[in-house]
This record gives C-alpha cells, structure tokens and sequence, in this order.
C-alpha cells in the first residue's frame, strides 16, 4: 500500500528557505564573512532547483525522444566538462578524455538499467531517462575525476620509478601498472564507501526520494539497490576507461614515458 | 673489424615544443671494451644523448643498430634490458634492497630468470658491505647507498652496454670509488661483451674510467684524442 504524498505549499518552502538564516547568524557570530556567500548560494538553489522544475515539467509533457536526447547530451556535456577541471596536474587532450570516459560508461550502464533492467518503453521515456542518467552521471564523473587526477599526479610523483622499470626492460604497460592501480582504486572509493554504508548510515537519495513520494520501502529499496549497482558499474568503467587514455597518451608505442605533456596546472586565486 | 655493439648514425633530438634542435645529427660506435666518457657542461645535451641511446625519449631522426641490427619498436623493452641507463637519481620501490632487486625479475622481459642472491654478494663484497645490506629499507639508504642498489640491480641482469649519466656526481669520494669498483669488476668479467659509456663533470673520474673522450657542447658530440688541456686532473700533492 501506497502512503500518501504529501504536497509541500509555498509556506513550507519558505520556512525551511528561512533556515538559511542559522547559517548566517553563524557566520556573523563567528565574523566568517561567509553572508553574501551563503545568500548567493541560497538563491541559486531556489532559481536552479525552480527552473530545472520547469524544464522537466515541459519535457514530460512533450515526451519527444529528441527533446530527452537533448537534455541528455547537455548533461552529460557538462558532467564530461567538470571530471577535467579537478587536479594540479593536466595535459593535453585531457578535457576530451574525460568527456569519452563520462559519456560511454555513463550511456553504456545507463542504457543496460533502463533498457535490461527496468524495461521502460518507449525508450525515451524522460521519467525514468533523465534522473538515472543524472544520477549515474554525477558518480561516474567523481570516479573519473578522482582518478585522472591521481593517475596525473602518480605518474609526475613518480616519475623515477616508472622510468626505473622502463630501464630494467619493463614494458610500457608494466611500467604505467602501479600509477593505474592507485589511480583506479582512487576512483573508485567513493563508491566502494558508499555501497558499504548504505541503509546503515545512510539513506540515499534514490531511496528517500521514493519513500517521500509515497512508495512502500521495500519498492523503494529495490531500486536503489538497482541504482547502487549502476552507479558502481558506471563509475569503475569510466575511471578505468580515462586511466587507459592517459596511459596512451603518455607512453608511446616505442615503450617511451612521454612526462613532459603532463602540465603542472596554474593555481587558482 | 668486429660488428659494434652499439652503433648510431646521425641520430637527433628536437624539443618536441619549440622545435629546438637538442641533438644535432651525432654518429657513435661502441666496441666490446671501450670505456667513453662524455664531457661538456651544463645543459649541453650529455644527459639528451644518453636518454636517446637507452631509446628513453623517442628520437627524431636517424638509425641505432643493437648488434648489427635495427631495434624493433617490440624488441625496445629487450634492448633495455641489454643497454641498460642508470640515471643519476634512481627510482627505488617499498621493501627492502633485496625487494628491489628481485623486482626486474616480476618483468616480462626476465620471467625466464630468478634472483640469484649467490651473484649479488660477492658485488656488495667487493663494496665492502656484506649481505646484511639486502635485509636494509630501501627508504633508509643514504644517497650513496641508492646508487650503489640501483646500479646492482643493473648489474645482476648482465647488460652489454652502460650507460652511466652521471652516478656518482651527488656521491662523496669513498661512494664514488664503489660505484666505479663495481663497473670495473663488471667491465673485467666480460671483456668480448661489455662497453660503458660515461657522463661525468670531473676530470679525474673521466681519466680513471675511461679510454675514449668525447666532448659535447651545444648538443654536438665531437670525440677527443684524450681529455682536454683544461679539463686535465690537477697533479695530486706531489713535490716536483
């Protein structure tokens, strides 16, 4: 049996909007200057949240496949765009690798849930398309973040080692192994973490989103355990996949260690 | 005359960037005993010739022939393992020292081979260090210690060619001499089969070492009857 879902009128928002405002007596108490911050953050949750609540309301109600596709691409546009910008090491080519690791194991795993497991039809249907695809997006764009910037930053810190195996008579691939690990373990960590603690510490998004809207928990729990394991799928493929771009863009064919195209980033004020 | 071990025509090296030539065409034979030292100051491309020779950095131009024959882009691996470059600052791994030497043997290259802890002490014997130094932490070695590791690690998978980029340049006196000690120990042990080649910035070490000079400057290689007037060791301490 269903509970029902309870609609949350302007007042409510605005009351809890006001608790923002603890924020600020914290800041001002403790003189953290953080007010106008926390203002401008505050006003970009209400308008972001109010306008992609727009968008979606028009895009369920059009339901055109190009309409999803769209949506669908800019996401993952600006997922690809964000897994480049961390990390104080880059190179060339880098915000293209992370763009094709993002994209193929994001649509790959998202289009296996949708398609294999959770059977939607017509295909484009943007219910279900666009917040899977969202979800698994965000992870797989911290995985792939987190391990460009360790494969990066291994591969300058170690820069001896891997040109001492080079020397012993290692291969190109036997000589990038021990950064690749440490880079694909980095990556996917914070999934590990999360799947270990799920519904102990945590209750996920998925799930309370669910629950909130008036599904029983047990449906609730089935699809955030079929989210969980599209999200670690997606996450390991995309780390993995930018792990091997770099290696190929690094070592040459000729088993050469090509450092110099990894660039120390400028710091940021 | 016998095939050369080594033998290089016109090889080069540009700055893959700016285009700036770094090696300009340089020609080199090594025979079976020849002992080259490189000299020439800083910056001057002695380090840019080495690393082309040990194929470290992908070379512009021009042919390196292994035993009389051209280097496959799959034999690269293999051909290290015979050329072998000992950079001056090593790479060492977590472990111990024997840790690290057993390491190349994890290698494809050398999956045929196992560690042979029976040839490698008497090479710490004739440093003077006996074979409680396999048991020490690699992160606890001093520099000297280091290079002493790194280059018996080399040493124990028996290359033909050295190619020695200036080991002992952080050395002091005593460390430099074990570094030296060994490479003779090694040359003497296969005198048919084995060269060196050398950078090093100090006229006495070039003298003691070698028996061919080279001169590089400006990234241009060019050998010497003998070391240079100016760059000859000051007479030791003697009474005239």
């Amino acid at each position: 049996m269903n509970a029902p879902y309870l609609e949350l009128s302007w007042p409510s928002l605005a009351t809890a909007a006001a608790l923002i405002l603890i924020n600020g007596a914290i800041s001002v108490a403790l003189r953290m200057g953080l007010e106008g911050k926390l203002a401008m953050a505050a006003l970009r949750t209400v308008v972001q949240l109010l306008l992609i609540g727009q968008i979606l309301e028009w895009v369920f109600a059009v339901e055109r496949w190009y309409v999803v596709l769209a949506i669908l691409s800019a996401m993952t546009l600006i997922a690809g765009r964000a897994a480049a910008a961390r990390g104080a090491v880059s190179y060339r080519g880098m915000g293209l690798d992370a763009m094709l690791s993002v994209f193929a194991s994001s649509w790959l795993i998202t289009a296996l849930g949708l398609f294999a497991v959770i059977h939607i039809d017509p295909w484009y249907r943007a219910q279900f398309a666009i917040p899977i695809l969202g979800i698994i997006l965000g992870n797989t764009l911290t995985g792939v973040s987190l391990g460009l910037e360790r494969i990066t930053e291994e591969l300058l810190v170690r820069r001896a080692q891997v040109e001492t195996l080079l020397c012993l008579g290692a291969s190109r691939w036997e000589a990038f192994r021990l950064p690749a690990q440490q880079a694909v373990k980095a990556g996917m960590m914070p999934v590990i973490n999360a799947m270990t603690v799920v519904g102990v510490v945590s209750l996920p998004g998925t799930m309370t989103g669910l629950v909130l809207a008036g599904q029983t928990p047990e449906h609730a729990i089935r699809y955030q355990i079929v989210i969980m394991f599209l999200i670690a799928a997606a996450s390991g493929l995309g780390t993995v996949s930018a792990v091997l771009l770099v290696y190929r863009r690094i070592f040459s064919r000729e088993h050469c260690f090509l450092y110099r195209r990894l660039e120390e980033r400028k710091a940021e004020d | 005359m016998s095939v050369a071990i080594l033998s290089v025509t016109n090889i080069e090296r540009r700055d893959p960037v700016s285009g700036a030539v770094l090696l300009h065409p340089t020609s080199l034979q090594l025979q079976a005993g020849e002992h080259a030292v490189v000299m020439g100051p800083s910056g001057s491309g002695k380090s840019v010739l080495m690393r082309s020779l040990a194929l470290l950095d992908p070379i512009d131009g021009g042919e390196m022939r292994f035993l009389g024959e051209p280097v496959a882009t799959d034999d690269v691996p293999a051909y290290r393992c015979r050329v072998a470059y000992i950079a001056q600052q090593p790479g060492l791994f977590a472990g111990t020292v024997e840790d690290n030497l057993r390491l190349p043997f994890t290698l494809r290259a050398h999956r045929q081979r196992r560690f042979d802890r029976g040839a490698v002490v008497p090479m710490l014997e004739a440093t003077g260090r006996s074979a409680s130094f396999l048991g020490k932490a690699a992160r606890d070695l001093s520099g000297g210690e280091a290079e002493l590791l790194n280059l018996l690690r080399v040493l124990q998978l028996d290359p033909s060619i050295l190619l020695l980029d200036e080991p002992t340049s952080a050395l002091d006196a005593a460390a430099s001499a074990m570094v030296e000690a060994l490479v003779s120990r090694w040359a003497r042990r296969k005198p048919a089969e084995a060269a060196a080649l050398w950078v090093t910035h100090d006229p006495a070490q070039a003298r003691r070492v070698g028996n061919r000079f080279f001169r590089m400057d400006g990234g241009r290689l060019e050998e010497r009857a003998g070391l240079p007037a100016a760059a000859r060791v000051k007479a030791p301490e003697v009474a005239p």
